[in-house]
């Protein structure tokens, strides 16, 4: 992880203005990807990690106000123009949303969705397109892929369809590729072979991958790196076996506490969970917003906002008390 | 659906079975179907098929009865009625599918755009077709064709723009769904120009919706151009239209009352068969139907 990274992410916040007042979706969030990099983005269901990959792409609904800086590859994405920000799309940023069975359009072939971004970008003709669309089909282990390049999505598993979703934000042989929750809606089994497409991705195109999960699991196989993120702010940052061998905040000790082992069971009947709710993002605190959960809270959580710290070798926490241990 | 319809080797032809085979079933849309395309026939080949030419007089049958002569009989300017009704339906069916292309043509873009895109075109489209929309469509189609002048061209123009405000609605509402689709979604981060999203993941998308209702905004025409003839501001004699026929036919109704009923159930037949056709047709691109 030498010389400037890939993508550079500083300071970003996006707010949402609803009927019902702003809502503070992420605050001031920064992390770097470098080249051929996994970075896994953790957190609970509403935390802002969609958000913040969306945001990159300018993906969200005008409502959404974006502010701060992002840096990919010398230029800069925030402020890039529409026309600049289509041919990075895609082009050079692929994006695989977590819905296979809704994200491929019923009335066209696979083929032909796929030739799209190879049209569009690389402007290949219909034939060149189509024999670049079966290789793809290839590429991410789809049987039979002169034949599949001629069916309907209906006639693909979902697994099958992620494939072609993955297939698709591939096309170009984009520099990074933002997978949200990739396997969310898969079976497990299915969930391990499309970890192990994106891996073998990665080797061979070269591609840096930002894997959006609340699945703990599918990060300690995949990613370099993990950032925690917490109600909209990233609460530790660290290389995937530091994390889990270390885990400093409170936070990421309980998302540690709650994965099932099996064995476990015996000493513990029931899974650790984290006390409360996650908060409502309709207001900022101006205090650490995990305190109300935090069994380590005290007068000095709730009243600042935890600045982020080293804790060790490329370690960052956002706690006034990190620590190992967590005893109640 | 069964397996067996979802397992063949060309999908598209599996899809148009499917829909053919959901066709079927419906025989109130199957005989709508073979109406319309009777009545489409006799448009086409007016022609070949009337004996006589509409504008033909036969002065040795005057309002005479039907006859291995004349089939439907002859009215009082001695014009066979059969021939009439043949050319009358070239009028109608001129007028009802002309129109109705018209009004797609005008309304699919405008719709697109306001669902799409948003911003400050849609409320303005949106708020402009309810003011249309206010005017009752024969009402708002008898003052265009006073507008423009009494001509069939005029009678198509009249109320294919008169469908125009209908149909806006309907494409924005779809381009509106259909936007916040995943695939549109997904379509967006892979970097497609607008006009590709438009054109190839909303358009193809809400094409079973336009199909349905083309096919009930045919008959709304069809009665709308023997209106606006009945009423004069339509097709001009001697040319001839189901309306012109019922027209000319108010000073018989005593004497001879069929010269305005073959005009009129005419009408009445080739309406009804468009729209029991487009329902059907409704229930059989409805994926959520079942049958």
């Amino acid at each position: 992880m030498s010389a400037a990274p890939l993508l550079e992410v500083d300071d970003l916040s996006v707010r949402f203005d609803t009927d019902a007042g702003t809502v503070h979706a992420v605050d001031k969030m920064s992390f770097t990807l470098a080249e051929r990099e996994v970075l896994g983005i953790v957190g609970e269901s509403g935390c802002g990690k969609s958000v913040t990959a969306m945001s990159l792409l300018r993906l969200l609904p005008p409502t959404a106000s974006i502010s701060g800086r992002a840096r990919f590859d010398g230029n800069d994405l925030l402020g890039a123009s529409s026309r600049r920000l289509r041919r990075i799309r895609g082009n050079e940023i692929g994006f695989v949303f977590q819905e296979p069975m809704t994200s491929l359009n019923p009335v066209f072939t696979v083929g032909r969705q796929v030739e799209e971004s190879l049209r569009t970008h690389r402007g290949l003709s219909r034939s060149a397109a189509r024999k670049r669309a079966i290789e793809l089909l290839d590429l991410v282990h789809i049987p039979a892929p002169e034949r599949r390049v001629r069916e309907y999505p209906h006639q693909l598993s979902g697994g099958m369809r992620q494939r072609v979703m993955i297939a698709m934000a591939v096309a170009c042989e984009p520099k990074i590729l933002i997978a949200d929750e990739p396997t969310t809606a898969l079976d497990v089994t299915i969930q391990a072979g499309i970890l192990d497409l994106m891996r073998e991705l990665r080797e061979r195109l070269g591609t840096a991958i930002i894997l959006i999960t609340h699945n703990l699991g599918v990060v300690a196989d995949i990613a370099d790196r993990v950032v925690v993120m917490y109600a909209g702010r990233k609460a530790e940052e660290a290389p995937v076996r530091e994390l889990f061998a270390r885990p400093q905040h409170p936070y990421t000790i309980g998302l540690l506490g709650a994965i099932p082992l099996p064995g476990a069971a015996s000493k513990q009947d029931r899974l650790r969970e984290i006390p409360g709710r996650v908060p409502s993002l309709a207001e900022l605190p101006n205090h650490c917003a995990f305190a109300p959960r935090c069994p380590r809270a005290d007068e000095l959580t709730r009243s600042e906002v935890p600045p982020l710290r080293s804790v060790g070798p490329e370690h960052l926490v956002a706690c006034f008390h990190p620590g190992g241990e967590w005893t109640q | 659906m069964s397996y067996v319809e979802l397992a063949t080797v060309n999908p598209r032809a599996g899809r148009r079975r499917l829909l053919r085979k959901r066709l079927l079933r419906r025989p109130l849309a199957v005989a709508g179907l073979v109406v319309a395309l009777a009545f489409a026939i006799l448009a086409v080949f007016a022609n070949q098929i009337a004996p006589y030419s509409y504008r033909a007089t036969d002065f040795n049958a005057i309002l005479v009865h039907h006859s291995s002569k004349h089939l439907l009989g002859t009215d009082p300017l001695g014009h066979d009625i059969w021939s009439q009704i043949v050319f009358g339906a070239r009028a109608s069916m001129e007028a009802g599918v002309l129109s109705t292309l018209l009004a797609l043509a005008i309304a699919v873009p405008i719709g697109l755009v306001a669902g799409y895109y948003r911003g400050w075109i849609d409320p303005v489209i949106a708020r402009l077709t309810d003011v249309l929309l206010a005017f009752p469509f024969l009402i708002l189609a008898v003052g265009l064709a006073a507008i423009l002048g009494a001509s069939l061209r005029n009678a198509i123009l009249a109320l294919g723009i008169g469908a125009v405000p209908g149909l806006i609605r309907i494409a924005r509402g779809e381009a509106l769904a259909l936007r916040e689709e995943d695939y549109v979604r997904a379509a967006i981060a892979n970097g497609a120009r607008d006009t590709t999203i438009l054109f190839r993941h909303i358009l193809p998308n809400m094409m079973s919706t336009l199909i349905v209702q083309a096919t009930v905004t045919i008959p709304l025409a069809i009665i709308g151009e023997a209106v606006l003839s009945f009423l004069g501001l339509g097709v001009q004699p001697p040319a001839t239209s189901w309306g012109v026929q019922l027209n000319a036919a108010q000073d018989y109704l005593t004497e001879a009352p069929r010269l305005a009923v073959y005009p009129g159930v005419a009408i009445v037949i080739a309406s009804l068969a468009f729209n029991l056709l487009g329902d059907g047709l409704r229930d059989v691109l409805d994926p959520r139907t079942q049958r």
